[in-house]
C-alpha cells in the first residue's frame, strides 16, 4: 500500500464539509483509506494512529488542513491528491453565495439579523455567543463540550436582555414553522414546546404533525439547562414566551428526569401559568398526581396524547399496550427462530431513542446493556461488543471522532449491523431512523444492503431475523417519511412512526423469547 | 437594541451562522435570509494568544 498526503496552510473548512470532501475521495478506486482532517493536536494523533506521520503533519496548525490518502499504487494516491483543490472548489461552489468571515462582517451585512446559529468547536463558543447577545441577537448554539461556567455567564448575559439562549448542545428547534439545526417540515400550529433534547423533540413535532396538528414554536434549551447548576434558565424564558405567543394554546416540556430543584421550580411556575401543559420527564417511575392544568408523561407518545387531548378533547388511548393485530404479527414471528436466539442488538443514530428505548424494555422486565445505560452495571465495557440486550447509541462521541455523525451518514452504523449479524443468539434487530433538514439524504436507503445482509446470514443457517425500526420525519421532509417507511417494508422490516411502539413491540417478542 | 421573544416568533427569521455551511444551505432552502460566516480558531488555535488578542481588545 502507498501512502501519501498534503497539506493546505490556511484552508479552514467545517468538520461536515470535510467529512463530504473524505466521503467523496474515499470512493475513488484503488483508494482504501482517506483522512481530511484540519490540524488540532487530536486530529493529528489520530492520523498518526492511521499511519500519516511527517515533519509538515507535526508542524501544522489548527487552521492547515491535511488530507492523506491511502491507495493501491503511488498513481492512486497521486492523482486523487492532485484533483483535491479541483474537489474543494466545486463543493464550495455549491455552497451559499454570500460569505464571510467573521461575525462583526456578518452583521454589517444584514444588520437587521435576529438569531445566530452557531456550530464550532466548543472552546471558542463563548466569544462568537457573547458577540450575538451583545449585538442583541437570540443565539442557538449547536456545538458540545462548551464549559458549563461559560454556559451559565451567556444563558445569565441573555437573561438580562430577555434573550434566548438555545444550547449548547442543541439539535433542534423550531421557530414559527422554519426548522434549526435538525429539524423536521412541521405544519404551523398551536402546540408550543421545550425540549432538553434534540430527538425528543423531533420525535413529539413529527408525532403531533403526523396526526394532523401542527406546533407554534419548538425551542430547544440543550441538555445542561434542566440541570440544578443552569436551573432551567433558558426553559424558563422558553415558557413564559410560549405563554404569550398568541399561537400556542398548549405548552409541553420534554427532557430525562432534570435535576430535583428545577423541577420543582418548573413545576410550580406552570402551576400559574395561565395555558395548560404537559411535563414530560421521560421514563421517570413517579410523577406528582395530574391536576386540571398541568398534566405529566414519561413517554413522548404519552406527551403527544396529553396534548391531543388537552388541545381538541381526543381521548386518551393507553400507549403501552399492543394492538390484536400486532400480537398476531409477532405469534407468527417467534415460531421461526432457533432454539438458541434470544437477545435484542439495537443500533441507535438518536440519543433519545437509546435512553427511551431501554426505559420501556426494563420498564418490561428486559435489562439492557449499552455504552449509555440506565445502571452502571450495564455499561459496555468495549462499546464496539455487544452483550446479551444490548443497545448503543452510535451518536456517542467514542464512535463519531473523525467520522460523521450517523444522522448524518450511516455508514458506521453499517458497518455495526454487519458485525451483528455474526451473532447467532441475536433474535431481533432494532434500529431508529431520523429524517429532515440536515440528515441524511436517504438514511433507510444508506442501510437497505446491510440489513439484507444481516437477514440472509440468518436465514442461510436456518434461523430468522426480525428487524424492527422507528422513523422519525413526516411526508414533508425531503426524505419523505412514505417512501422510507415502504423501503423498509419491502425489506420486511417491522415499521413504526414511534420510538416508543416499536419498543414494546421488541419487549413482548423478547418476553415470549424468555417463556 | 434586543429584539424581544415574541418578535423573534412573529418576524421573518435573519440568521448568521456561523460554522456548519449544510446549517446555512438548509435555512436558505426554507427561504430564510442567512449570512454564512467561515469561521476560523482566531490566532491559529493558539489560547494564549487568543487571551492577549481579547486582553488588547
Amino acid at each position: 500500500m502507498i501512502t501519501g498526503y498534503t497539506i493546505r496552510k490556511n484552508q479552514y473548512y467545517d468538520s461536515v464539509f470535510l467529512m463530504g470532501i473524505n466521503k467523496k475521495l474515499s470512493d475513488n478506486p484503488g483508494v482504501t483509506q482517506t483522512a481530511v482532517l484540519m490540524g488540532t493536536e487530536m486530529n493529528k494523533e489520530l492520523l498518526q494512529d492511521i499511519g500519516f506521520t511527517g515533519d509538515e503533519i507535526a508542524a501544522a496548525g489548527a487552521n492547515d488542513l491535511i488530507v492523506g490518502v491511502i491507495g493501491e499504487t503511488q498513481s492512486t494516491v497521486d492523482t486523487v491528491l492532485a484533483d483535491l483543490d479541483k474537489l474543494l472548489n466545486a463543493e464550495i461552489g455549491e455552497t451559499t453565495h454570500q460569505n464571510w468571515h467573521r461575525f462583526e462582517d456578518g452583521l454589517e451585512y444584514q444588520p437587521d439579523s435576529n438569531l445566530a446559529v452557531i456550530s464550532i468547536p466548543g472552546e471558542f463558543v463563548y466569544r462568537e455567543a457573547l458577540k450575538a447577545l451583545e449585538a442583541g441577537l437570540h443565539v442557538f448554539i449547536f456545538s458540545s463540550n462548551v464549559p458549563l461556567e461559560e454556559e451559565k455567564a451567556l444563558k445569565e448575559n441573555a437573561l438580562e436582555k430577555n434573550l434566548l439562549v438555545m444550547g449548547p448542545d442543541c439539535g433542534t428547534s423550531l421557530i414559527a414553522g422554519h426548522g434549526i439545526g435538525f429539524a423536521n417540515a412541521v405544519r404551523k400550529g398551536s402546540i408550543g414546546v421545550i425540549g432538553a433534547s434534540g430527538t425528543g423533540l423531533q420525535e413529539f413535532t413529527c408525532q403531533i404533525h403526523n396526526g394532523g396538528l401542527g406546533i407554534s414554536h419548538a425551542i430547544g434549551t440543550g441538555t445542561n439547562d434542566v440541570s440544578d447548576q443552569i436551573g432551567g434558565i433558558t426553559s424558563f424564558l422558553a415558557v413564559d414566551a410560549l405563554e404569550a405567543d398568541p399561537s400556542t394554546e398548549v405548552i409541553v416540556f420534554i427532557s430525562k428526569p432534570p435535576g430535583s430543584k428545577f423541577q420543582e421550580s418548573l413545576i410550580k411556575h406552570f402551576e400559574t401559568c395561565s395555558k395548560p401543559a404537559v411535563c414530560c420527564f421521560l421514563g421517570a417511575e413517579s410523577s406528582p398526581d395530574q391536576s386540571s392544568k398541568l398534566k405529566f408523561a414519561s413517554t413522548i407518545d404519552d406527551a403527544v396524547t396529553w396534548a391531543r387531548h388537552l388541545i381538541n378533547g381526543d381521548p386518551m388511548p393507553g400507549t403501552e399496550s399492543l394492538t390484536d393485530e400486532e400480537l398476531s404479527l409477532i405469534d407468527a414471528e417467534v415460531v421461526k427462530f432457533s432454539d438458541d436466539q434470544r437477545y435484542l442488538r439495537g443500533i441507535f443514530a438518536g440519543g433519545t431513542f437509546t435512553y427511551q428505548s431501554q426505559k420501556i424494555l426494563q420498564s418490561q422486565g428486559v435489562e439492557v446493556y449499552s455504552n449509555a445505560p440506565l445502571k452502571p452495571e450495564y455499561k459496555l465495557e468495549d462499546p464496539n461488543q455487544s452483550i446479551k440486550n444490548s443497545i448503543v447509541d452510535m451518536g456517542d462521541e467514542f464512535y463519531t471522532l473523525g467520522r460523521p455523525h450517523p444522522m448524518i451518514d450511516g455508514t458506521i452504523r453499517k458497518e455495526r449491523i454487519l458485525a451483528e449479524g455474526n451473532y447467532p443468539e441475536m433474535a431481533i434487530l432494532f434500529l431508529d431512523f431520523i429524517l429532515g433538514y440536515n440528515a441524511s439524504a436517504d438514511p433507510v436507503g444508506e442501510l437497505l444492503d446491510a440489513i439484507h445482509h444481516a437477514q440472509q446470514s440468518f436465514q442461510v443457517r436456518g434461523a430468522h431475523l426480525t428487524v424492527v425500526a422507528s422513523i422519525c420525519g413526516t411526508e414533508d421532509d425531503s426524505q419523505d417519511l412514505n417512501l422510507q417507511t415502504q423501503l423498509l417494508r419491502d425489506q420486511k422490516v417491522f415499521v413504526f412512526q414511534s420510538n416508543s411502539r416499536a419498543a414494546y413491540f421488541c419487549a413482548e417478542i423478547l418476553k415470549r423469547l424468555g417463556d | 437594541m434586543e429584539i424581544t421573544i415574541q418578535e423573534l416568533f412573529q418576524d421573518d427569521l435573519k440568521v448568521i451562522n456561523v460554522g456548519l455551511r449544510k446549517f446555512a444551505e438548509e435555512l436558505d432552502k426554507q427561504d430564510i435570509d442567512v449570512v454564512q460566516i467561515d469561521w476560523s480558531p482566531p490566532a491559529g488555535g493558539d489560547q494564549n494568544l487568543i487571551d492577549l488578542l481579547d486582553d488588547l481588545l
